[in-house]
């Protein structure tokens, strides 16, 4: 037993095992290592609670995607100066938008889409995606006609502002028209976006002239479905292949719509089944000819 | 000239403004205020020009005013006043010069995020240029939250404030290494959400919203919880410009220590006491320059000592009159 140790006074007597220099360097090395596993856990956590990006603050064009974009962007505010418009903002603490990243509110002010960005030019990093040189593929967010019991068009009115002041008229928002069943006379012009060609600039949700904007941009990921990875379209496929690709179909025949090509259920207008009573509590009664009822009487 | 006995610490640098007269005994503390509120002001001019040019063309003085519209609008139309954009973390001088803060390019880099040679470029200048001039001179002549916690510095010695609950001055790196760790494991910039020099200096240029209550608790907790407490011991930012610097040429060095009377003054005053006994009182080394990489090189102790004591000079500079 040659090895002293500390208990043993008689091998040792002036030598303690951890001198108190070292006792307070291994202290203060501790403490420093656990304030920066603390540190690093809050400031992970409140990284993580905070990283979400309100609905309504739209990134400027040509952003990477939420999650890269927080790696990417140092806050540093240069396309914020770089907009002429006076678009972007940086987010200060307390704003619903990661601390010091850049952001515009479509209904304050929108995007005018600049055709030489210039926005994106002078990030440093990379956050705004320099590869972005045409505008019109930007893809700030989408816009979604959100309350259709507000929009004046579907009230039956002509409004139309959203679709006279997008950029990208006919193509990203167009106007599709529709019977208008309360009227049963006039027709209704519907406001409808198309995903293939909305920016999310923000030009209609900014000229939306409701108090509240009927129409407004969500981010991409909160406005549109995906079809499942595996879903084809038949009619697509078979257009494709040009042909069915699961071969003829079982044919069955359907009850009163016999020798009528398989498929085919119109009915001509001798061929209506006539109803079996007439509802006497209608004072309308049903015309004679088929469709449908529009109890317009002149 | 040996300090009167019993003379309160709460005023530090009375002797020196005795020997020297006020000017020269605040000669580099109104340096380095000129410096730090002159780069904000560089980053400050273009934005408020920009404000004030709104204003004032959609005003009714610019209708009394004509020259002074003309000369605004002159200058409006050749791209207004912007000789510094953005902010300490990315910027560009006069259009040519990129900037990026070496700090929050480590950051991105642990968050997994290779940025673009414009950023690479900017941050290798700065660290280049800190590597040089020494790290923790961002610090105290460059930082923001500096004027913030001196301001809590000097309250707390004027108001006799003791209370000090400091945490280890290793903790920082503990924190340095803590953001970087957060930054990998959240895949973002996470300590910028919180950073409250990046906060302060952003604020200042482009709106301050609730952060002003990051730099309150700054303040309190240097005032009333920790002497130095954020600067000294917390900030990984002032942690990651110390490593930066560790081979710094611009240095503080005491080559006139034989005249040192001990009055105090120096460690009063210092953001980081520690870093003066080595080269003063010959504490394990025999140069006289201040070789620790903690020195903000901020020069308040070539201000305050009325013997002359120290001088800002080279790393290697070994003059010494002792």
């Amino acid at each position: 037993m040659s090895v002293a140790r500390p208990t043993d006074r008689a091998d040792a007597p002036e030598k303690p095992a951890v001198s108190p220099a070292r006792r307070k360097f291994l202290a203060g090395m501790a403490g420093a290592a656990g304030g920066g596993c603390l540190m690093a856990l809050g400031v992970g956590l409140y990284a993580r609670q905070n990283r979400a990006l309100a609905a309504q603050a739209l990134r400027p064009p040509g952003a990477l995607p939420e999650g890269d974009f927080l790696a990417a962007c140092t806050r540093c505010g240069l396309c914020v100066r770089a907009c002429p418009y006076d678009t972007l903002k940086l987010a200060a603490p307390g704003d619903p938008v990661p601390t010091g990243t850049p952001y515009f509110t479509a209904r304050d002010i929108p995007c005018e889409m600049c055709e030489d960005i210039p926005c994106i030019k002078p990030c440093p990093t990379g956050a705004l995606d320099p590869e972005l040189t045409d505008i019109a593929a930007s893809r700030m967010g989408l816009a979604v006609l959100i309350d259709h019991e507000t929009c004046l068009n579907f009230l039956g009115l002509r409004c139309d502002v959203c679709y006279r002041v997008c950029p990208a008229i006919d193509k990203a928002i167009t106007l599709e028209r529709q019977h208008n069943a309360r009227s049963d006379r006039h027709a209704m012009l519907l406001p409808t976006v198309h995903s293939g060609h909305c920016t999310g600039c923000g030009k209609c949700e900014a000229a939306c002239v409701l108090e509240e904007a009927a129409i407004k941009i969500l981010p991409a990921p909160l406005a549109q479905g995906r079809l499942g990875e595996h879903y084809r379209k038949g009619w697509e496929e078979r257009e494709k292949h040009g042909g069915s690709l699961i071969g003829e179909q079982v044919e069955l025949p359907v009850r009163g719509l016999e020798g009528k090509p398989y498929g085919d259920s119109r009915v001509g207008d001798d061929e209506s089944p006539k109803p079996e009573q007439e509802d006497p509590a209608d004072e309308h009664p049903t015309p004679s000819h088929p469709g449908i009822n529009s109890r317009w009487q002149p | 000239m040996s300090r009167a006995a019993g003379k309160p610490l709460s005023r530090p640098g009375q002797d020196a403004i005795a020997q020297k007269g006020w000017l020269a005994a605040h000669k580099w503390l109104l340096l380095r205020r000129v410096s730090q509120l002159g780069i904000l002001a560089l980053f400050l001019i273009g934005p408020c020009f920009h404000h004030f040019a709104q204003w004032f063309t959609a005003s009714r003085h610019a209708a009394r005013w004509p020259a002074v519209a003309d000369l605004v609008e002159k200058i409006r139309e050749s791209g207004g006043l912007w000789f510094v954009k953005g902010n300490l973390a990315s910027s560009l001088t006069l259009d040519v010069l990129p900037l990026t803060d070496p700090y929050i390019f480590l950051q991105m880099l642990a968050a997994g995020f290779t940025p673009a040679a414009t950023a690479v470029t900017g941050a290798a200048i700065v660290a280049v240029f800190y590597l040089l001039v020494g790290g923790r001179v961002f610090c105290s002549w460059v930082c923001p939250v500096n004027m913030i916690t001196d301001a809590a510095a000097w309250t707390r010695r004027r108001f006799g404030i003791h209370a000090n609950h400091a945490p280890p001055a290793n903790t920082r790196y503990g924190f340095l290494a803590g953001t970087l760790i957060a930054a990998a494991v959240t895949g973002t910039l996470a300590w910028e959400w919180l950073n409250p020099v990046a906060i302060a200096h952003r604020g200042l240029i482009f709106g301050m919203g609730a952060g002003i209550w990051f730099l309150v608790i700054v303040f309190v907790y240097d005032l009333l919880f920790a002497q130095r407490g954020w600067c000294g011991r917390l900030c990984p930012m002032g942690a990651f410009y110390s490593l930066l610097g560790k081979t710094a040429l611009l240095r503080v060095a005491a080559p006139k220590r034989a005249a040192c009377n001990d009055c105090m003054d120096c460690f009063a005053v210092c953001p980081e006491p520690q870093v003066i006994r080595p080269a003063l009182k010959k504490a394990g080394q025999e140069s006289p320059v201040i070789r620790a990489a903690l020195c903000t090189t901020c020069g308040r102790c070539i201000d305050v000592c009325g013997q002359k004591v120290f001088r800002l000079t080279h790393r290697f500079d070994q003059r010494s009159s002792s």
